[in-house]
């Protein structure tokens, strides 16, 4: 079990990275400083229309994901901030719906890791509805490993798989 | 897809009929009360006998080397049939090489094939030239015929021959529709199999998997289902949505499995004559890892509820009040029955890791069978109810057996990442999927229970999670 300790500390470390390793993803429009996102509906010519899934990710800039140690789902401080800006969003444009979905690494068997990605994914969705989020505007699904975000088989890769998706349906 | 294999008494006496009308009558005595090809499998089920295998199957190392000839099938006349090798003396090549296959790749056997040996004419099948398989050092003698019917249909009859002895050992015939030449030739492989090993048949059986295409980051998951040697391959569902985990039923005519068809993790039940889909159960929740129960009456699986997942059990016709079965607050999923429908080994994390557990099947009596270390997960109880066959995962995964009550626990592999076996008709063989590190390709792999016969399934493309039937009547 040695192990444990050792994952444990790679994923604490990787999730360090996993966040710095976001912002690239959602270069184009700078967005505000993190700290408080009110976003006062700036319509730009092609930006995307508030409330909809291009919107919700531009603004999220990375916190729409929030990771997990190997085999764990509890939320931690780095995903309570990810979740609260989520949660903000979602207070803005009342009436949104949005599932979540959760996933896991390869590293474990097809089914137990379904389980697991649903065990997250309820997670998350507990701590967004903890928020003041009505429940009934959320749903969950579970894609276990079959949908990795990063291909490798390495522990960089494992810890970026290991993650919970907040997506708005339009 | 009809499929009709009759035992073949009356055939074998008509063989010498037919063949005087075709005047070339076998030499050797007209076998008109023959065996049927049952009679050597009938053996009573050794119930769960603790510590039962220790690592040899059977006598394994006396039939290692046995030489076995098969050559090609004879035919009466050449004539043509809606078999894909279009006339009978063409089938008869194909039917020895499908019985050569079969005997060659458990491993057991060092079979030769029609492909480097003489071809005897139809006279010979009941009547082999001793002396000259002798000259070849062949200690078995697997000759065969194959005869086109009038109706379309073919007869093909199978004789085994011990040459030493100069005795013929066993013999079955079975008339097949053109399309299922290969299932007569199993049956041939699985006679010659089961007088030689004293084990159960297995050849003549299915596999339901899951067919993978494309990059890793989307790849697309088909249902797809094969003969037991990856013949006959077909693909079930088209791929629009996404297929995982198939179970054929006990009599073949369903597949029940895993479709996130309308976007989400449900169980849906595939009907193979009607092509027809339907849901196992209406819910809210995702529902998965679906299994039969031994008499295919009900369908036991895992539904997550607020990200708790129990295991249930419904009835299979649908219409039923789901039972719950688990009800601990971690996560328990899969599930195997027993051959005998009492008792259910499933995996639950409620210790803090994936462990394997059995209760009875009614939910009661559970209590943890692995304390060997590392994980216990998609345990598969044996059809021999004598071995529990799971994935352990200790750093990499593997496939390993272990007693019903967790005894004896060893590994049959040694890859990065092997996991969900599945038992072979008999419980001599296990299927698995190998993926491989990186690429994340899957592949279908089989391993005897010495864990040193091991290879790799043919398939078209990539594929995960083999579900082995049971032996085709």
């Amino acid at each position: 079990m040695n192990k444990y300790a050792i994952v444990a500390g790679t994923a604490a470390a990787l999730a360090l990275s996993a966040c710095a390793k976001k912002p690239p993803e959602t270069l184009p429009p700078a967005p505000q400083p993190t700290a408080t996102p009110a976003p006062a509906p700036a319509p730009t010519p092609a930006a995307p229309v508030p409330g909809t899934q291009a919107h919700f990710t531009q603004m999220m800039s990375g916190r729409d994901t929030i990771y997990f140690d190997t085999d764990r789902y509890n939320i931690d401080s780095q995903d309570q901030v990810a979740l609260q800006s989520q949660a903000q969003y979602m207070s803005q444009y009342p009436g949104i719906r949005a599932t979540i979905e959760g996933h896991a690494d390869e590293r474990g068997t097809r089914e137990y890791n379904l389980a697991l990605g649903e065990r997250r994914a309820n997670a998350a969705k507990n701590y967004l509805v903890s928020l003041g989020v009505p429940a009934g505007q959320l749903t969950t699904v579970s894609y276990g490993k079959e949908r990795p975000r990063a291909v490798g088989s390495n522990e960089a890769a494992w810890a970026q798989n290991r993650r919970a998706v907040t997506v708005i349906l339009n | 897809m009809t499929i009709r294999l009759l035992p073949l008494f009356l055939l074998f006496a008509a063989l010498p009929a037919a063949a005087a009308v075709q005047q070339t009558p076998p030499a050797a005595d007209p076998p008109t009360a023959a065996a049927p090809v049952g009679a050597a499998q009938a053996q009573p089920e050794p119930q769960a006998e603790e510590g039962g295998l220790t690592g040899s199957v059977t006598d394994e190392s006396a039939w290692q080397d046995l030489g076995i000839a098969i050559p090609a099938f004879a035919t009466d006349r050449d004539q043509p049939t809606a078999a894909s090798a279009g006339s009978t003396a063409a089938l008869g090549v194909e039917l020895a090489r499908v019985v050569y296959n079969d005997l060659r790749n458990n491993g057991l056997f060092r079979p030769v094939g029609p492909d480097a040996l003489p071809r005897p004419t139809f006279p010979e099948i009941s009547a082999p030239i001793y002396d000259m398989w002798r000259g070849r050092s062949a200690e078995m003698l697997v000759q065969g015929y194959v005869r086109g019917g009038a109706d379309g249909m073919l007869t093909v009859g199978c004789y085994l021959y011990d040459v030493q002895l100069q005795q013929q050992l066993e013999r079955g015939g079975w008339v097949v529709a053109p399309a299922d030449w290969r299932r007569a030739a199993h049956k041939c492989a699985d006679l010659v199999y089961s007088r030689l090993s004293g084990e159960d048949p297995f050849f003549d059986s299915k596999i339901a998997y899951i067919a993978e295409t494309g990059p890793k980051d989307n790849r697309v998951k088909r249902l797809a289902i094969m003969d037991s040697d990856g013949a006959n391959h077909r693909f079930i569902t088209n791929g629009q949505s996404m297929a995982l985990t198939p179970r054929y039923s006990p009599d073949y005519s369903k597949i029940v499995y895993l479709s996130y068809q309308n976007g989400y993790p449900r169980i849906f039940v595939y009907e193979i004559g009607s092509g027809r889909q339907t849901l196992v159960t209406e819910s809210r929740n995702p529902t998965f890892a679906p299994r039969w129960s031994p008499d295919g009456r009900s369908i036991m699986y895992s539904m997550a509820v607020a990200g708790n997942t129990d295991i249930y059990r419904v009835p299979a016709g649908g219409g039923g009040t789901p039972v719950r079965l688990t009800d601990s607050p971690g996560l328990d999923v899969g599930g195997s029955y027993s051959p005998d429908g009492s008792r259910i080994v499933f995996e639950s994390d409620r210790s803090g890791s994936q462990q394997c557990y059995v209760m009875d099947a009614d939910g009661s009596n559970q209590r943890r069978i692995s304390f060997f270390g590392g994980r216990c997960a998609t345990p598969e109880w044996s059809p021999r109810g004598d071995q529990i066959a799971f994935t352990h995962i200790a750093g990499d995964l593997r496939v390993a057996v272990m007693t019903p009550s967790g005894g004896g626990m060893r590994h049959l592999t040694n890859g990065w990442q092997d996991e969900a076996p599945t038992w072979a008709p008999n419980g001599r063989i296990v299927q698995f999927f190998r993926t491989e590190r990186g690429s994340g390709e899957a592949s279908i792999w089989q391993v005897d229970l010495t864990g040193r016969n091991e290879r790799r399934l043919a398939t078209p493309v990539g594929a995960s999670d083999p579900a082995w039937g049971p032996v085709l009547p």
